[in-house]
């Protein structure tokens, strides 16, 4: 058990009557990649959100690193540190620049010394090669590029989990690639991963497990290997067949 | 095409303005020209009034005859209009006051400059500026019933808008915040005081008051007043900032959390800052409403700059030249108003370029 970095049992959310996550059940273990992926509107992003607080639950349990999270603000607190979390539009702060988002955190949070916060903020900026717009602001730069520094913020805090929700979908076609590089890059460091996202190509290179979701529940779960050649679950095929056109 | 425009000469550039602007359609020719004409009529009153009829020496009755703008009037009462009754050897200082107190405005107009350094340049001036008004240390003391005029307006004003700014950011995150007991002390206060005129909570800091303190304790009035200026303004303050703050991304907030910020670091370093940038325009418009609304000090006879202009209208030897002194107070009214809103454009201008 306490291997396990992630150990969620049977998590139930609701929103008033909506019934949004059913029964969730999923231990990650240190260092595995999972891509969740399912129909809009399944879950998947509140499942994820759920790991690092922003969305409440009301019944199961979860564990991050043998932490409960549970209305324990201690707890909570020592969890935010741990998880990064990577977001679909960016949601870099507009009037600090790069290397100024970078540094905040680390100062504030883990009282880092400006020099070293910039330093070490400067080595993931080289990491996801934008090391050149660090005293840019995130309105000058593109999308692929902000996604980029959005990662390297995260990992800034040295979390041991990174979850990313869905990273490339605001992105336009030409920039996916430079992004899925990175964090395919950053998926070969040993960082415990969990991503919600349809590129498949991404999940087959990467993930240990792929999870597919629907309707709050989660549905199929297998290697990525079985699951896009194999799947087992009619609405997983459903659902295969209509990413792929 | 806009280039080979500008190398024209500037007559030839000017043609081509009028032409494409105001003379483009018969029916705006036509507009244009009554506009014009109607424009000119009032320049060349103005004119007349002050250049060709104008006075500049000689004594009330002097100007009367000649009807225009009558100088000497000035002459005579700009050191009151000013000063108020600051005594007559020590205006130096008054001057000197609010030479520092521009000096330092104007140097905290840099957005780059804004750091802890400028606090400790601010406390510096402040200690200047009250001991040149008020006097110790040397100095001969002025009780502050004897300031008045352009620094005293101008001490109001940025005391007000300095102290009710700060206050205005803490009503407002209270106003958000999810703690009932914050949130009510937050509305009550904000909603009786937008309910009331800043003319009555004068009075009640003046009058009222004094009534509910024990016998001998005696309040400064100027600091009643003051109070009661920052009291009031941090209300508006704290809607202005408001509106600022729910206009904040809830992915702001999201990813502050997921970086461990705390919420305190997160509204001073990624909340608060973007939301002040996005209410420049509220917040400009209301510090120069609250410039102009420091004169209604008077009702509790302070002298401030448009109390000591009316005074010097009561002069016995220089009735009837009102027009000259609204004329001249307006125009510093509207020196210090303008600029703000000068300012307030630049930086607009300043934070959109970089940032959006
Ligand atoms: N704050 C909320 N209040 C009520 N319902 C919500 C709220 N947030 C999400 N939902 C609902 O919960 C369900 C799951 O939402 P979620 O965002 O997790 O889906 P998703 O799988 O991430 O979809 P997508 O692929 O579109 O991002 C949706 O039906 C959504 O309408
Ligand atoms: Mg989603």
């Amino acid at each position: 058990m306490s291997e396990n970095m992630i150990e969620i049992n049977d998590l139930n959310k609701w929103y008033d009557d909506f019934h949004v996550l059913k029964d969730i059940n999923l231990s990650v273990r240190k260092g595995e990649k999972i891509v969740v992926c399912g129909p809009s509107g399944s879950g998947k992003s509140t499942m994820i959100r759920c790991i690092n607080r922003l969305e409440e639950f009301q019944k199961g349990s979860l564990h991050v690193e043998g932490i409960p999270l549970n209305s324990d603000l201690k707890n909570i607190e020592q969890i935010r540190k741990e998880v990064g979390m990577v977001f679909q539009h960016f949601n870099l702060f507009p009037h600090l620049s790069i290397i100024d988002n970078l540094i905040l955190a680390p100062m504030r949070v883990r009282k880092m010394p400006k020099k070293d916060a910039t330093d070490m903020a400067m080595q993931y900026l080289e990491m996801v090669k934008i090391a050149d717009q660090a005293h840019k602001f995130p309105g000058q730069l593109s999308g692929g590029q902000k996604q980029r520094v959005a990662i390297a913020r995260s990992l800034c805090m040295k979390p041991k989990i990174l979850l990313f929700d869905e990273p490339t979908s605001a992105l336009d076609p030409e920039m996916v690639k430079e992004v899925l590089e990175v964090m395919v890059d950053l998926a070969k460091e040993g960082i415990t991963m969990i991503c919600v996202t349809h590129e498949m190509g991404f999940a087959r290179e990467v993930a240990d497990r792929v999870i597919f979701m629907d309707a709050g529940q989660i549905l199929e779960e297998n290697t990525p290997h079985e699951f896009f050649d194999n799947p087992q679950n009619e609405r997983t095929k459903e659902f295969l067949s209509q990413i792929i056109n | 095409m806009t280039e080979l425009i500008s190398k024209k000469p500037f007559f030839e550039r000017f043609a081509i303005w009028l032409k494409k602007n105001l003379f483009n359609t018969p029916t705006n020719s036509v507009i244009s020209i009554f506009l014009l004409a109607f424009i000119w009529k009032g320049i060349e009153g103005l004119f007349t009034w002050i250049f060709i009829k104008g006075v500049w020496s000689g004594g009330a009755s002097v100007c009367r005859e000649a009807g225009g703008f009558c100088f000497p009037f000035l002459f005579e009462k700009t050191r009151f209009i000013i000063f108020g009754f600051y005594p007559d050897g020590q205006l130096w200082r008054p001057t000197c006051a609010m030479l520092i107190l521009i000096g330092t405005l104007f140097y905290s107009k840099e957005p780059n400059r804004w750091n802890k350094k400028l606090a400790y340049l601010w406390s510096i001036s402040t200690f200047f500026i009250f001991w040149l008004m008020g006097g110790g240390l040397g100095l001969t003391e002025v009780t502050n019933d004897k300031w008045g005029g352009l620094p005293l307006t101008l001490l109001l004003a940025t005391i007000g808008i300095v102290c009710s700014y700060p206050l205005g950011i803490v009503l407002a995150l209270m106003r958000r915040s999810k703690l009932k007991v914050l949130k009510s002390i937050s509305v009550v206060y904000i909603e009786i005081i937008r309910g009331v005129p800043l003319i009555s909570v004068l009075f009640m800091s003046s009058v009222m008051f004094p009534l509910f303190l024990p016998e001998g304790v005696n309040f400064d009035k100027l600091l009643r007043a003051q109070i009661a200026i920052i009291l009031f303004v941090s209300a508006y303050m704290a809607e202005v900032i408001r509106g600022g703050l729910s206009s904040i991304p809830k992915g702001q907030y999201e990813a502050a959390h997921t970086l461990g910020l705390s919420y305190f670091d997160t509204m001073r370093s990624i909340i608060i800052p973007q939301a002040i940038r996005i209410v420049i325009p509220p917040t400009v418009n209301t510090a120069i409403g609250m410039f102009k609304d420091t004169s209604l000090v008077l009702i509790i006879a302070l002298f401030d700059l448009l109390n000591t202009t009316k005074t010097s209208l009561r002069d016995p030897e220089w009735l009837g030249f009102s027009l000259e002194a609204y004329v001249f107070v307006g125009l510093i009214y509207f020196v210090f108003c303008f600029s703000m809103s000068k300012y307030s454009q630049r930086l607009e201008r300043e934070f959109g370029m970089k940032e959006r």
